[in-house]
């Protein structure tokens, strides 16, 4: 028989930070930062962008969002002194719309590479130096040991890793702790959490508010002029 | 002047043995008689001088060795190179002792307690064991050390004290010492007491030079050890390892040295070369690299351990050998005061030359934004870390094509992966006249059927749509 005295040790017990049960998100005491979308953060352990771990974002398709979804945490990092590093981005990362969205371009590098493992071989660089607050990276494609290596290289740092990759990744395995699939909702961004320390997330976290949507409905239709 | 003299007793020994894990009791053997015996054979009986038959006697089993005279003076180079990051005044004593001076050294690496328990430590890990005396001439820490007696002797007016214990086999050859003994002078303090004069008639002047260095009254220099500029460290193993993880002792062992001989250089490594010398007379080389320059062993182990686990052994391995060419410097770490600082400056420079020296300068760049209304130019390549501008546009997008991208109109609409919806706009930027690449167009942001939002635009001249870039 349990007496109500022995139970009481257990809730002790049961309390600590650092013991999880499996019922529960992981409520972890790790570095992490906001993401800007207190909804999302609720369902991320640790509240927010883990730092010191592989992070995987998968859009639907390219410009679905990913970058908004970032932008708020890329922003705060600039703004504390922190460098930024974009390897092998697809397109030309566009310098007025990363000023407006507050990211101090003198805080950034752009890495460009040829081959898929060059750009491999520069995130698993970045991530060793130590010396950034994130490294944004499409790889393009990634095996299974190369992607250990990266989380290796990530842990134990403080530096906010995130890989874009294709849709289709989401079928292979993934030593990353937080992977992320991203599609269109009706009124804004779904965000499937696959993959995070914790109970797997059965329903997407819905992100409207995309804030340039919502003013550009608000807008009327005037134009502006711009004539020199 | 303060010296430290080590000495390995069981160099002969270490110098063979110190890569493998014999089961077996093992000696070496110089001439057909036991010059150095491991515990498990001294435990059976065997000792130093004895012919190798009666070695074999008491233990059956023992492991017999010939001395390897080269592997042991290589043994002692290698510690005269580790040691020297103790400090720069570094001797040798052939065959077995090595005399470093520590009078500048102490306070920095916190006494003399602390060098010794340092050095016999750090021997340890690379497989040797050591005696160590401490006094202020070189000759007087040589003889006590060789004596089997360790004497702690720092003060310049206790010499002839520690000198007198000591017998005078250290200090003479086989004829002298028999005529000594002769005369029954047994230790170097009754050579003291004998008149000088006699002493160098009889016995010659060396004798008495000898000693006086030995008691600081007449000068004794030495040349110091000059380390290699390279490192190479190489390991012969008497039993053949089939299995790369059990390699890993015999690596440790020499990784030790690595490191010991990066610290007395202050340098680092960001390559080393494992080698490894099969039975068939073939080799493998492994080489492992570090992404930044190191001399921590445990990091070095770590990546040994890992690149050994990964491989497949084709034959036997007989010999190891561990080699580092390029020693870049590495100054000591001065730690933050917050753990993890990240953002170092140095790392950020150095990451940046090690990125650009394999993808190209122009591989990696900074952004800035330029007060430019045509979209093209308004962002422009920088150095890293360079101040860039604070202007305001209108609503950019985050990614921007290369080349604007021709898009069909459909019934009127604008038509990428279906009808485009617009939802702001039209924002004109006329510009460029003056020179000659002037640019009048309509941009819009739009919606894609795929709920994404692009920037798209209307050539104003000639029409037609245009898709210029993506918002991300």
């Amino acid at each position: 028989m349990i007496g109500i005295a022995d139970r009481a040790p257990l809730a002790g017990l049961l309390s600590r930070p650092d013991l999880w049960r499996a019922s529960e998100l992981a409520c972890v005491a790790e570095p992490s930062l906001p993401t800007g979308f207190p909804v999302l953060d609720a369902e991320l352990p640790g509240g927010g962008w883990p730092t010191g771990k592989l992070t995987e974002i998968l859009p639907a398709h390219e410009g679905i969002g990913e970058l908004r979804l970032l932008s708020s945490a890329l922003a705060g990092l600039s703004a504390a002194d922190k460098r930024l590093a974009w390897i092998a981005p697809p397109h030309l990362p566009y310098a007025p719309a990363l000023a407006a969205a507050g990211i101090e371009l003198a805080r950034l590098i752009i890495v460009r590479t040829r081959t898929p493992r060059e750009a491999l071989w520069a995130v698993e660089q970045t991530l060793a130096s130590r010396a950034f607050g994130a490294v944004l990276a499409w790889p393009g494609s990634v095996r299974y040991t190369e992607l250990r290596r990266l989380q290796l290289a990530a842990e134990g740092s403080r530096v906010l890793a995130v890989l874009f990759r294709p849709k289709k990744a989401a079928a292979e395995p993934s030593p990353a702790p937080l992977r992320i699939a991203l599609a269109s909702a009706a009124d804004g961004l779904a965000v499937h959490i696959l993959k995070r320390r914790g109970v797997p997330l059965a329903q997407p976290v819905l992100l409207s508010g995309r804030t340039s949507r919502d003013r550009h409905r608000a807008r009327k239709a005037c134009p502006e002029r711009t004539t020199v | 002047m303060l010296w430290i003299a080590l000495h390995l007793p069981q160099l002969p020994l270490e110098a063979l043995l110190r890569g493998s894990l014999l089961p077996e009791a093992c000696a070496v053997i110089e001439g057909h008689r036991i010059v150095a015996c491991d515990g498990k054979a001294a435990a059976r009986g065997v000792r130093a001088g004895m012919s190798a038959s009666a070695a074999l006697a008491l233990a059956p089993q023992l492991r017999i060795c010939q001395r390897d005279a080269a592997a042991e003076t290589e043994a002692l180079l290698g510690i005269a190179a580790w040691v020297m990051q103790f400090t720069p005044n570094v001797a040798l004593e052939f065959p077995d002792v090595v005399l470093l001076e520590v009078s500048a050294s102490l306070k920095l690496f916190g006494g003399l307690a602390r060098i010794a328990g340092d050095l016999r430590e750090g021997l340890a890990a690379m497989g040797f064991g050591a005696s160590i005396s401490v006094a202020p001439t070189p000759r007087t820490a040589c003889w006590s050390v060789r004596s089997g007696k360790e004497a702690l002797v720092t003060d310049a007016a206790r010499i002839d004290e520690a000198l007198s214990a000591l017998p005078i086999a250290v200090l003479c050859d086989a004829d002298t010492l028999e005529s000594l003994e002769a005369i029954g002078i047994a230790t170097v303090g009754d050579l003291l007491a004998l008149p000088r004069g006699g002493l160098a008639r009889r016995f010659g002047q060396t004798l008495l030079d000898d000693l006086d260095r030995a008691r600081g009254q007449l000068p004794d220099p030495r040349t110091f050890f000059m380390p290699p500029p390279r490192f190479a460290a190489a390991l012969d193993l008497l039993a053949e390892v089939t299995q790369a993880e059990a390699l890993l002792f015999a690596a440790r062992r020499l990784l030790a040295q690595l490191a010991g001989y990066l610290a007395a250089r202050s340098g680092g490594v960001q390559r080393l070369v494992l080698k490894l010398a099969h039975r068939d007379g073939g080799a493998t080389e492994i080489a492992v690299g570090l992404v930044t320059p190191s001399r921590d062993a445990e990091h070095f182990t770590l990546l040994v351990r890992e690149r050994l686990g990964s491989i497949a052994l084709r034959e036997p391995v007989r010999r190891i050998a561990i080699e580092a060419a390029d020693i870049l410097p590495l100054a000591a770490d001065n730690l933050g005061l917050f753990p993890d600082d990240a953002g170092a400056p140095g790392n950020w420079d150095r990451l940046i030359e090690r990125l650009r020296s394999r993808l190209g300068t122009e591989a990696v760049h900074g952004l800035g934004s330029r007060p430019e209304h045509r979209p093209e130019r308004a962002s422009t390549d920088a150095e890293p870390g360079e101040k860039q501008l604070k202007l305001q546009f209108g609503e950019r997008p985050f990614w921007l094509f290369d080349a604007p991208l021709p898009i069909p109109e459909v019934a009127a609409v604008p038509n990428y992966e279906g009808p485009l919806t617009l939802l702001a706009g039209p924002e004109r930027i006329e510009s460029g006249w003056w020179d000659d690449d002037d640019i009048a167009r309509d941009y819009f942001v739009a919606r894609t059927s795929t709920e994404s939002l692009v920037w798209v635009y209307r050539e104003r001249r000639g029409g037609g749509w245009y898709l210029h870039g993506l918002f991300a």
